[in-house]
């Protein structure tokens, strides 16, 4: 079995391809973003855009990239890394799908975390 | 008192006026206050003050104390000895002392003569009878507003700048205004006669009756000034005489000193004047055989009068081209340079539009532009003069020039007027992002950089309103060499495609998906970007209307959520209140939703509708749900689609209006809302000419009339005001809602997505437009149809779709699982 800091936040289809979900969790105060690529990929990263803290999980999915909604910004879905000549990080998050469930990694889920 | 003796220079400045105290102000910039201790003499009882402004105060725009430039406080805080209501009335340049009226003596080391100028007095009878002033300071304002409010008759000698804006302001005060002039035609000096004629037309509709070609004989009077009786025999009876028939250098104290004068001190570069102790500047002076009359030399000459006494001998003054204009509101008038044509070597090239009130002059020699007057639109002015004080060949754009800048450059390979490599590299490029000159250009050799969408992407110019795209493009080309114009403008970096050949292909080949047009144009990123996805989108839809599927994933936020995303993540809500409509019942149900769910903002917006500000996400479907229940329906204001139509009340009520303007704009907008375009579009209809519904900056614009509806189509606020184009005058409503309706689709078929009207008939020309809409009524009646069958597929309210429980995932976080 996964510890405890490993979340079951459902099944794969509930976040639309090429497309985002916010997650009701937090981590460590801070908001989840879920993506889902063109091709069925899962991840998450902290759903703050390096720039000004934009909601990453509005943004336009393509590739395995998320264009910030705010300023344009282009962060890169698998490390959360703003395209160049932009800098900047987004922290990703682990996750893993089993049995089509997508499973996430809250390291230090703290009280209040839950939305 | 301080005994120990000030070891500085001590300046003396004679003139409290704009050119002496400009040069003060400069001086102080320079040195501080550290080489002289000052002391200035003005004659006049007070600070110095703008007196440029006297023509606003006279109109009752601003009051004397708005516009002081310099406080007594500033003289203190300054360690400057202010003497005023005394004037100088002898230099003794053995001593070097001046003395002035009430009897005080300094010495100075450095002496400044700011003077200033006096209004010239003909040798006429009658002019030192009472009611009779020039228009010079504010004693003379004060004598004209004392006129205005007892007596009704007033007569401006000279059709002049500083006459006729003496004239409007007294109309403004209520006086009946009549104005003598010598000459046939007014400002004969600024203007050729054609804008002058126009000028005189627009001031007689605004009530001042002129007499040109009139020489005033005698001011007639016993008591006090009566009348102007002129040499032709005509009478013109007044209570108030104001004289502004000119000006004189105000030499004579230098005169007494025996300094070189001529019409004026005479001074040199270095605006010493023929003792080297002696400076001088202002209206006072000549400088090479010219004398001065307006402001911006006279700031030059401050400059380079500063330098030289902070010890800058390099600093000289070089007279430059100058322009003149008339602040009286709503009169545009700008003249710089030759009026005409000096010979037969020069060409002047006219454009001329009576009932649109418009007239400009240019005049070219030897390819330069040297003239230029601009009567009714004058935005272009300060670009003709830069062009002209640059002394660049201009023969390129010979033919468009007479047009304007935005229609010169638009056809230019180059923004024509700048020369980057004489601009100094803390010049300001992009101001929202506040990169200059410098940044850009070693970003570009530095990082080596080809592109625009490179230069945006290092260094932010250009990237957010784009206003200054011609700049970064002009230094593109300075730098790098690569000529961004000419580079064919692809969709984005996905493609070498650009936005006309996609839109032709999807309907010439009959490409449905997104994925097929990606492959048939051989995209670079399989998926796209967030650049040609909201566009491809959009050009599908608009080719396919009843099959395509629209793709959520490919709009922005706002297109996705229906509401406006704010920067703190909340949203916005506005609902349509059609043609600016409302009802109690409405207001009823906008107050308590707002109520209901804590929203913290209710605000009623440009557009004529209310908007809710600071709404949650997940509680956008109830909010929704309660304004869908009270038959509310989305505004839009987050689409490119149809925003507003705003209306004005209209014959409904209104007592000059002509037509029903509140009904035809509900019509207008119930035909229309729902659809996509290429950008977001406003509509407005407007009862009458007055036009309280501002039509005429609208994509579509509707003016009532009393023979019917004139139709304007491209205009917009924004960065860059346009004024729409007159599309057609028609008798009925009905024809204004085809030509709307067939607009609406010539634009969303042919306009490149992100392109509002505005730059899109820039673009292609309102003569195209008229050829397919008011030339071919058949054309006309077909894409009229294609937007109603279109509309078919639009209409649907995405409010109540989505309370409905479409795309529910949008609005609510994603769950954690129970475990197990
Ligand atoms: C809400 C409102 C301001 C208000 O409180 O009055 C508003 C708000 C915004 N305007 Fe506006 N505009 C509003 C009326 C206007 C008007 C007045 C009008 O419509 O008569 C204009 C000038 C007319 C015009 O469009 O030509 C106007 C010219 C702009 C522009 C410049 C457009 C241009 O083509 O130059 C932008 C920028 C853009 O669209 O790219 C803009 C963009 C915006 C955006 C969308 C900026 C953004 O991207 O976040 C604002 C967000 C709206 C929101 O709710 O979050 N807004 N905006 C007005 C909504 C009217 C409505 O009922 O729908
Ligand atoms: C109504 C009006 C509207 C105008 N509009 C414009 C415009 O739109 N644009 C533009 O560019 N220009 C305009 N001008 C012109 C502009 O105001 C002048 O060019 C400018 O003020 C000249 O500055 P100056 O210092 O040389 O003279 P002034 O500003 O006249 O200053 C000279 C000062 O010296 C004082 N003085 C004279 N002799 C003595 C003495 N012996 N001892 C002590 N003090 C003395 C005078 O009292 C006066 O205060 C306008 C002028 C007027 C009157
Ligand atoms: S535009 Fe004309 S009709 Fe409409 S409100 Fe104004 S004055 Fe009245
Ligand atoms: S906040 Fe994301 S780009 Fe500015």
């Amino acid at each position: 079995m996964m510890s405890a800091n490993w979340k079951n936040i459902g099944p794969v289809a509930n976040i639309p391809l090429r497309g985002a979900r916010r997650l009701c969790l937090k981590s460590a105060g801070k908001p989840v973003a879920v993506f889902r690529t063109g091709d069925g990929e899962v991840f998450a990263l902290i759903d703050e855009c390096p720039h000004k803290q934009g909601p990453l999980s509005e943004g336009i999915v393509a590739g395995k990239t998320v264009t910030c909604p705010l300023h344009s910004w282009v962060i890169g879905l698998e490390n959360g890394e703003a395209v160049a000549p932009d800098r900047g990080t987004a922290r990703p998050l682990s996750v893993r799908i089993v049995e089509d469930d997508i499973f996430i990694h809250l390291p230090e889920l703290v009280a209040g975390d839950t939305v | 008192m301080n005994m120990v003796a000030d070891p500085r220079e001590h300046l003396v400045v004679i003139g409290n006026g704009m050119a002496g105290m400009r040069t003060v102000e400069e001086l102080l910039k320079l040195d501080n206050g550290q080489r002289f201790r000052i002391t200035v003499f003005g004659a006049e009882p007070h600070v110095n003050y703008n007196r440029i402004m006297l023509s606003s105060v006279l109109a009752g725009d601003k009051n004397v104390d708005d516009i002081v430039i310099n406080s007594r406080e500033w003289y203190d805080e300054n360690d400057i000895t202010l003497i005023t209501g005394d004037a100088v009335t002898r230099i003794d340049r053995g001593d070097c002392t001046v003395t002035s009226g009430g009897g005080v003596t300094v010495r100075y080391d450095r002496l400044l003569i700011a003077t200033g100028s006096k209004p010239v007095a003909p040798p006429i009878p009658g002019l030192g009878l009472p009611g009779v002033c020039a228009f010079r300071d504010v004693a003379d304002v004060d004598k004209m507003l004392a006129a205005a409010k007892i007596h009704k008759r007033a007569v401006v000698i000279g059709g002049g700048l500083l006459g006729l804006e003496a004239a409007w302001g007294l109309k403004q005060r209520g006086m009946s205004v009549a104005l003598v002039h010598l000459m046939p035609t007014l400002m004969e000096r600024q203007l050729d006669a054609a804008a002058g004629q126009m000028l005189q037309r627009d001031l007689d509709r605004r009530g001042i009756a002129f007499f040109t070609d009139g020489q005033t004989e005698e001011i007639i009077g016993t008591e006090r000034a009566e009348g102007v009786q002129l040499a032709d025999g005509r009478f013109v009876p007044a209570d108030l005489v104001v004289l502004a028939i000119g000006i004189r250098p105000n030499i004579d104290l230098a005169k007494a000193a025996q300094l070189e004068v001529n019409r004026g001190i005479v001074v040199t570069d270095d605006m010493r004047t023929s003792d080297p102790a002696i400076f001088s500047v202002g209206e006072c002076v000549e400088h090479r055989g010219n004398v001065f009359g307006l402001v911006a030399p006279i700031w030059d000459q401050a400059r380079a009068c500063a330098a030289q006494l902070a010890g800058d001998a390099q600093a000289l003054f070089v007279s430059k081209a100058l322009a003149t204009s008339l602040k009286i509101t709503g009169v545009d008038v700008f003249s710089a340079g030759a009026l005409m044509a000096a010979d037969e070597g020069d060409d002047e090239i006219t454009l001329r539009d009576d009932s649109r009130g418009l007239y400009k002059k240019i005049v070219l020699r030897d390819g330069k532009l040297v003239g230029a007057v601009l009567y009714g639109d004058v935005a272009d002015g300060q670009w003709y003069l830069q062009l002209m004080r640059d002394k660049e060949d201009v023969s390129a754009l010979r033919e468009r020039l007479v047009f304007g800048r935005a229609f010169a450059e638009a056809r230019s390979s180059k923004p024509a007027g700048t020369d980057f490599a004489a601009m100094p590299d803390d010049t300001q490029i992009c101001g929202c992002n506040g990169v200059c000159k410098g940044a850009i250009v070693s970003a570009i050799q530095d990082k080596k950089l080809t592109s625009l969408s490179e230069v945006r992407a290092h260094t932010k110019a250009s990237a957010s309103c784009g206003q200054c795209t011609g700049q970064v493009e002009g230094l593109l080309a300075f730098a790098a060499g690569v000529d961004a114009r000419a580079a064919k403008k692809t969709m984005c970096d996905c493609t070498m495609a650009g936005h006309d050949e996609v839109r032709a292909a999807i309907v010439e080949r009959k490409l449905k998906t997104m994925d097929g047009l990606r492959q048939a144009f051989d995209w670079k990123k399989p998926e796209g970007c967030h650049k040609c996805r909201p566009a491809l989108n959009y050009y599908l839809l608009c080719a396919w209307p009843d099959e395509y599927r629209d793709d959520a994933q490919s709009r922005f936020v706002n297109e996705r959520v229906h509401a406006n995303i704010q920067k703190d993540g909340t949203y916005s809500v506005i609902p349509r209140m059609w043609g600016g409509l409302t009802t109690p019942a409405e207001l009823h149900a906008i107050a308590s939703v707002a109520e209901k769910f804590n929203i913290p903002t209710v605000k009623v917006t440009g557009g004529q509708r209310i908007d809710l500000l600071g709404v949650k996400k997940d509680d956008l479907p109830g909010v929704w749900n309660e304004l869908g229940k009270a038959g509310m329906v989305s505004g839009h204001a987050y689409a490119k689609g149809l925003r507003t139509v705003k209306t004005c009340v209209g014959s409904e009520w209104c007592r000059f209006g002509t037509q029903d303007s509140t009904g035809l704009g509900v019509k207008l907008e119930k035909m229309c809302w729902g659809s996509w375009t290429p950008h977001k579009v406003k509509f407005a209809v407007s009862g009458c000419p007055r036009n309280c519904a501002e039509a005429t900056i609208k994509d579509l614009g509707v003016v009532c009339v009393e023979a019917g509806y004139d139709l304007l189509v491209g205009g917009n606020g924004g960065i860059d005001v346009r004024v729409t184009d007159p599309l057609v005058r028609v008798a009925t409503e009905a024809e204004v809602l085809e030509y709307a309706g067939a607009f609406m689709q010539i634009y969303r078929e042919e306009a490149h997505y992100l392109e509002r009207t505005a730059p899109w008939i820039a673009r292609v020309g309102i003569d195209y437009v008229k050829k397919r809409l008011v030339e071919d009524a058949e054309g006309r009646a077909a894409l009229h149809a294609r937007f109603l069958h279109s509309q078919r597929f639009a209409q649907i309210d995405p409010w109540t779709e989505r309370v409905m429980g479409a795309q529910a995932h949008e609005f609510a976080a994603l769950p954690e699982m129970a475990a197990g």
